[in-house]
């Protein structure tokens, strides 16, 4: 039998007080990065914002990755590039709004004729494109996800205690405010495939708390007194730290692939979902129980 | 759970089979007998996965103030003759409209227009003996307001004609100041695509002039009326034709009214489809007035000027019902029904610009997440044999048979594969591993307290159970909320999830299960290889 880890005995609701601080630190760079994603001053992707289309015509046959390269050298980041099938023409799509529709067309054309002086190419036209993903839409996620935590409370409320509920949902909470405040440091684009990454984390993280309290559920019924819950917490992590520890270093092997094949796109997704693996994890063993330790503490 | 180890294998092989046979037309293009009797569609592909058609439209809005203008005049007109101001002539202009009234009357029509009409302002007057010219404009910010409420509305109603044509995933934006760009992932038939969201659906109805059809073949069209064509389509041959029919131009009832459009199948002539709608109240006040006032007499159908039938009043329709007959196909009558129920369009739309576009990431960020994906779950697959070692071969059969699963029902619900969607897989495979990994676990411990081998599997698992279900559950929940209020790519992720979830209890638990049993039973192994 191949093992990683044997008989560990970590005080893990020892080490509350310390992942509490961490996790407060977290969630408040999370909650800074809210807000300033609500006043629209952070880095937010051409689904939201809308922003500018250029059609451009090249002469010869131009590779899509290169043309991407060329745009990320040449200062623009933040580009949607797509074919137009069977033409040699691109559909180039920038945050930058119709303000400076000027410049950003010469700077299109400085950047491409940097790049590609013998393949001639030319600027079809430009135009102002609205915000892929309206307001309507934004209203329902609201909703969709402040009922989404509803039913996980009530599940969970109703398969094991309702503090544990609240506790899983403060969790999942935690893990996704804290992605989001990593990511808006970083001055990462928050775009449609990051949220997708959000709710991926989200629902791995819950996976991992409703794990560890399945295991907490089935040590209670063999406990003796009321007294030793911390002891019966502890143990129950420890027991499924192994499962935890494998699960996390495959779940990093398809991430890793990701992260060094995928190619630029695709980074910051697996980026997100990298993160997502370690505060998920950590959320579910330093924050989920050591909260239904404390409020049982407090409340009884 | 089933204890007989056959009708499980047998269960586990059945799905696997249709599995096979759905994922088959992805693999090979489908031919002859397999064409005929199995499934031959392949796995939709998202937009930003595949690309798809890209539409750019132009809101007429010259069109559209000229309605608007029109409207306003009609309303004007209607005002000033109830209030009893008289008029000796009023004419529209593009912007404005100028009334020719007697002066001592000036006081009356101001009174008149500042309480009815707050989006005119006066401009300017002129004398011409006793009478004066007073001219109204249409205030600039108005026409700005109408302007971009018209894209507005245009842009909800294009977005609810294609949700409910079913396009999973449309990209649907302002574009400029009048201009609308639709993305659309995955259209089979552009060409009825592009007539569903171009169609104005100006829902009118009009008697039909019949005391005068007779002069019409002279050339003289009387005045109030005016001609449309009418489409008929020949019940036999499905050939559809166009005549001329004399109308009276005055519209009597419009869509706008309208609360539900269906199609329905009968009717006089067996199982022919056609278009059921119904009115809100008001709508089936005025109804019922014209049908009543009208028995015996040809109210006209008519859809963007075109009439689609003209029956005959048997009788007074109370109850804001009726319906659209015109020899449609069930296609026709689904998408007259989408049209009519999504409401009309401001103003017609011209398709500027419709070309097939590439991936919205791009076909190297797309072939390289591929590759990614492809290499990792290799390492996947290594490192659960490494870790696991005999057991581990297994945990990879449940997973394979997990993902051969999922593309099996993906192809079977129609479903659309987009990058999210392929997020949602990610999450369901990292399940699936992980719920063999709490079970392998599991059965070690039990290995430990020195259990047999078959003593420890079976609680082993009964165990593991409990946390793999509540997980699932946990994750299902989620799911559906999303499911039922996301929209877009959010929902492309749901649906993964929850097709997954459902599969993953069954794979990871009843499949592997299966496997481990069939193994124990016929060679009652002294140790497991975990």
């Amino acid at each position: 039998m191949m093992e990683l880890l044997k008989d560990t005995n970590i005080d893990f609701i020892g080490f509350r007080k310390k992942a509490f601080i961490l996790s407060a630190i977290l969630v408040a760079i999370g909650f800074y990065a809210l807000i300033m994603i609500s006043l629209g001053k952070a880095n937010i992707s051409v689904d939201f914002t809308g922003g500018t289309n250029i059609q451009i015509r090249f002469k010869e046959n131009v590779d899509i990755g290169e043309l991407r390269k060329a745009f990320t050298d040449g200062g623009i980041s933040d580009v949607q590039i797509q074919e137009i099938s069977g033409t040699k023409d691109f559909f180039i799509k920038t945050k930058f709004s119709d303000t400076d529709k000027e410049k950003i067309q010469d700077k299109v054309a400085s950047i491409l004729s940097g790049k590609y002086k013998d393949k001639k190419f030319e600027i079809l036209g430009s135009n102002m494109v609205g915000a892929g993903v309206g307001k309507g839409l934004k209203k329902y996620a609201i909703i969709a996800v402040g009922l989404a935590l509803v039913g996980i409370i009530i599940y969970v409320a109703w398969r094991f205690t309702f503090i544990s509920g609240i506790a899983a949902t403060i969790a999942t909470f935690h893990d996704v405010v804290a992605i989001l405040g990593v990511f808006y440091i970083l001055d990462k684009e928050l775009n449609l495939l990051i949220i997708t990454a959000l709710l991926t984390i989200a629902g791995y993280s819950l996976q991992d708390t409703v794990v560890v309290y399945d295991r907490i559920r089935e040590n209670m019924a063999k406990m003796k007194s009321k007294d030793d819950f911390g002891v019966v917490i502890n143990r129950s992590i420890n027991e499924v730290l192994s499962r935890t520890i494998i699960t996390g270093l495959s779940t990093l092997f398809a991430l890793g692939a990701l992260m060094v094949v995928g190619g630029e796109v695709l980074f910051d997704f697996s980026f997100a979902l990298f993160i997502g693996l370690i505060v998920g994890t950590y959320s579910s063993i330093f924050v989920a129980s050591p909260i239904v330790y404390v409020w049982r503490r407090k409340f009884r | 759970m089933i204890k007989s180890l056959k009708i499980r294998f047998i269960l586990v092989v059945l799905f696997l089979v249709i599995s096979v046979i759905y994922c088959m037309p992805n693999i090979i293009e489908p031919q002859g007998v397999w064409k005929k009797y199995f499934p031959s569609d392949k796995i939709h592909l998202g937009l930003d996965l595949k690309g798809g058609m890209h539409l750019l439209l132009e809101l007429d809005t010259v069109k559209m103030m000229q309605n608007m203008v029109d409207r306003k005049f009609n309303a004007f007109k209607d005002a000033m003759i109830r209030e009893g101001i008289r008029f000796m002539g009023l004419e529209k202009k593009e912007n404005s409209l100028s009334v020719l009234i007697r002066a001592e009357q000036k006081e009356k029509l101001y009174n008149l227009v500042g309480k009815e009409f707050p989006d005119l302002k006066s401009g300017g007057t002129r004398t011409e003996g006793d009478n004066l010219h007073v001219e109204f404009l249409l205030l600039e910010r108005e026409i700005a307001n109408i302007k971009d409420n018209a894209v507005r509305q245009a842009l909800e109603t294009i977005r609810n004609r294609i949700d409910q044509f079913g396009v999973s995933e449309p990209v649907i934006v302002k574009q400029g100041e009048n201009q609308i760009l639709v993305q659309l992932p995955g259209i089979k038939d552009p060409q009825r695509a592009l007539e569903l969201i171009g169609r104005t659906a100006q829902l009118e109805f009009k008697l039909v002039d019949e005391e005068n059809a007779s002069r019409v073949t002279v050339g003289a069209i009387p005045e109030g009326s005016e001609i449309l064509t009418m489409r008929t389509r020949n019940r036999e041959t499905g050939i559809a034709t166009t005549t001329s029919i004399l109308l009276k131009k005055q519209t009597l009832l419009t869509g706008e009214l309208l609360t539900d459009a269906r199609v329905r199948i009968g009717g006089e002539f067996g199982n022919e489809p056609y278009v059921s709608i119904e009115f809100d109240s008001e709508g089936a006040r005025i109804f019922d007035k014209i049908t009543a006032e009208n028995v015996g007499k040809r109210l006209a159908i008519i859809l963007d000027n075109t009439v689609y039938s003209a029956p005959v009043v048997r009788e007074r329709i109370s109850g804001g019902k009726a319906s659209i007959t015109g020899g449609f196909t069930m296609d026709e009558a689904k998408d007259l029904s989408i049209v009519l129920r999504a409401g009309a369009l401001p103003a017609p739309v011209k398709v500027v610009q419709n070309i097939t576009i590439g991936p919205t990431l791009g076909q190297d960020s797309i072939n390289r997440g591929i590759k990614a994906t492809i290499l990792g779950s290799i390492l996947v697959i290594i490192f659960m044999v490494v870790y696991y070692r005999f057991s581990g071969i297994i945990a990879n059969i449940a997973l394979l048979l997990n993902l051969m699963y999922l593309l099996g029902a993906f192809s079977a619900l129609k479903a659309t594969m987009t990058l999210p969607g392929i997020a949602g897989i990610a999450l369901t495979i990292g399940m699936g591993v992980d719920s063999n990994v709490l079970i392998f676990e599991r059965i070690r411990e039990e290995l430990r307290l020195g259990k047999t081998v078959r003593a420890a599997v079976d609680s082993g698992y009964q165990k593991a159970w409990v946390a793999i279900f509540d997980s699932h559950i946990t994750t299902l929940i989620t799911a559906c909320v999303l499911f039922m209020f996301g929209t877009g790519p959010i929902k492309g992720f749901a649906i993964t999830l929850i097709i997954g979830m459902i599969i993953n209890l069954f794979t990871a638990v009843f499949g592997s299960k299966t496997i481990f049993d069939w193994i124990l039973i016929k060679y009652k192994p002294r140790r497991l290889s975990i």
